[in-house]
């Protein structure tokens, strides 16, 4: 069910100066709803100049420790003063939103999590997620630079870890297209990262018949259903991403016309 | 607890609490936050004729204090709303308004009449003030003789309570009230959203595929407070007001100016409990300032 309430900071683990990671209990000491690997929140921004609420994806869950964790990249106002927020502060989030990616592939599968730059976030929990159901995922990283790089030890206590670097700071040099994994086969993608590069990997599945999904970041404003203003085309019309997504299969989409 | 009811025509508000057209879906979007039989009542997503695609992506910005969309009436249809959406949402114990489009007035008046026999719905709002279309919309309500065409047909097909939207793009929104208030209209919305533009100056093009979109949010407020102002004194029908209220002060505001209820519209994104928020303060405000009955406040500035 989804829910709006206040959440305290109880970690703000500053990466570098562009990213944070965030890790949130509920201030009220409530026990978190189920929370799906693939869905994301929404944060409100107390600070001049942002109006909006702040779409992000859910980095991790410890339902142990009864917290979520946010992977923040500061892109603007809002971010930037989110990843300054301190300790103890409290946070209102909406959460949790959006369908979240599939779960079920069949064992002895291969699985690839591919995600660019901070579009890594999401692919965490995942990776906790089908490692737990049984599963072996594997990971390909790309990012600009080895700063970009972000929670690759985390990455590895879960799986095979692949990396690339536009620059080649780190791992191969390269889009993550180029890399050698993309060119074996694989069961099935799950994607999250920048437009150009999911629309890049979906163009290679497309091809080689391979099953993959795509989370996107349209810009929304309410992540409810209710303003219709992160739309995307699909077969069946324009759907609201923060309803019917923000994952889809990429049969769903019209990116292959 | 003070008397909060007020009157739209023949409709009873609970409170003066309603959502406005397009920021609540259908309602059932906000049931997980908020009781939606406290509401005075909620008026759903433009509604058209035939089924509606929208406008491409990227339909929103955020603006300072704001927002602009160009959504483009994305919506399935009347039949498809009477067949599959107003079933599940007929049930609550809050006024259910429909507001109606169309791009000719031959549409609004067969969405208007369909609509009329839905024994809920006893209210339509007509919103001849849509930015964001290219055909009839903002088209009509821009001119006093558009204005009055499309609530005098809109009139002869819904005899219930009529409450026809407003532009604000226009210059005398309060000539345009009087027009449709002389056509039978019983009560006038407004505002809908300001023509606005953003440009995306690294990129040097436009932020929304449409160039311009409505603008929305805290920083209309002003502008609407002065036109429902303006407008309440210069119609006799009960004015509904909107546009920026973020909360109950702003909604108190407003009906000082002059309206009868308020629509609560972008604020519904950010917080969607903000509507049971306005009611409680409602009740707050007049218990702090001694005021029984809600309807004493209103347009008296």
């Amino acid at each position: 069910m989804k829910q709006v309430k206040d959440f305290i900071l109880v970690k703000n683990h500053k990466i570098n100066t562009l990213y944070s990671r965030l890790t949130l209990a509920p201030a009220d000491g409530s026990k978190l709803p189920e929370i799906l690997p693939g869905q994301f929140v929404q944060v409100a921004v107390e600070t001049p100049g942002v109006f909006l609420r702040r779409p992000i994806s859910i980095n991790d869950v410890d339902m142990a420790a009864n917290t979520i964790d946010l992977l923040v990249r500061n892109a603007g106002k809002g971010t930037d003063a989110l990843i300054k927020s301190k300790e103890n502060s409290i946070i209102n989030i909406l959460l949790p939103l959006g369908n979240g990616f599939s779960t079920d592939a069949p064992a002895d599968s291969r699985l690839l999590l591919i995600g660019g730059g901070v579009g890594v976030a999401p692919l965490l929990y995942l990776g906790k997620i089908l490692k737990k159901a049984g599963l072996k995922p594997e990971f390909l990283l790309g990012a600009r630079s080895a700063k970009d790089l972000l929670e690759i030890e985390d990455f590895q206590k879960v799986g095979e870890v692949h990396i690339c670097t536009e620059d080649g700071s780190i791992g191969t040099q390269g889009l993550v297209t180029a890399h050698q994994v993309m060119q074996e086969k694989s069961y099935r993608y799950y994607c999250c990262g920048p437009a150009p590069m999911m629309k890049a990997i979906a163009k290679i599945a497309y091809a080689s018949g391979t099953e993959c999904e795509v989370s996107l970041e349209n810009m929304m404003a309410c992540g409810l259903g209710a303003c219709l203003c992160c739309v995307e085309k699909t077969v069946k019309g324009n759907v609201c991403v923060c309803t019917e997504g923000p994952v889809f299969n990429i049969n769903q989409l019209t990116w292959n016309e | 607890m003070a008397n909060l009811s007020v009157n739209i025509g023949n409709l009873k508000l609970k409170n003066p609490v309603l959502t406005a057209s397009g920021t609540f879906g259908y309602g059932e979007e906000f049931s997980p936050f908020i009781d939606l039989n406290k509401l005075g009542g909620y008026i759903i997503k433009g509604t058209t004729l035939n089924a509606r695609e929208g406008n491409d992506y990227p339909r929103m910005v955020e603006t300072p204090s704001g927002m602009l969309n160009a959504v483009g009436l994305q919506n399935k249809g009347v039949d498809y709303f009477i067949e599959n959406i107003y079933p599940r949402i007929k049930h609550y114990d809050s006024e259910l308004i429909v507001n109606v489009s169309g791009a000719k007035i031959e549409d609004y008046a067969e969405t208007a009449h369909r609509l009329a026999s839905l024994d809920k719905v006893n209210a339509i709002e007509v919103n001849i003030s849509c930015p964001n279309v290219k055909e009839g919309g903002m088209a009509f309500g821009t001119t006093t003789t558009g204005a009055a065409a499309v609530t005098k047909a809109v009139r002869e097909a819904f005899p219930k309570t009529l409450i026809v939207k407003l532009s604000p793009n226009v210059t005398s929104i309060a000539d345009i009230a009087k027009a449709v208030e002389a056509e039978g209209a019983d009560s006038v919305s407004l505002i809908n959203t300001i023509m606005g533009m953003s440009i995306d100056v690294e990129r040097r093009r436009p932020h929304l595929s449409t160039i311009t979109g409505g603008l929305s949010g805290a920083a209309v407020r002003p502008v609407a407070v002065r036109m429902v102002w303006q407008t309440a004194k210069a119609v006799k029908i009960p004015v509904i007001g909107l546009g920026g209220i973020m909360n109950g002060r702003d909604a108190i505001e407003f009906m000082l100016a002059g309206a009868t209820a308020v629509e609560i519209g972008t604020a519904n994104f950010i917080d969607p409990t903000v509507t049971m928020k306005v009611i409680e303060f409602m009740n707050e405000y007049c218990i702090r300032h001694n005021i029984k009955d809600i309807n004493e406040i209103i347009g008296t500035i």
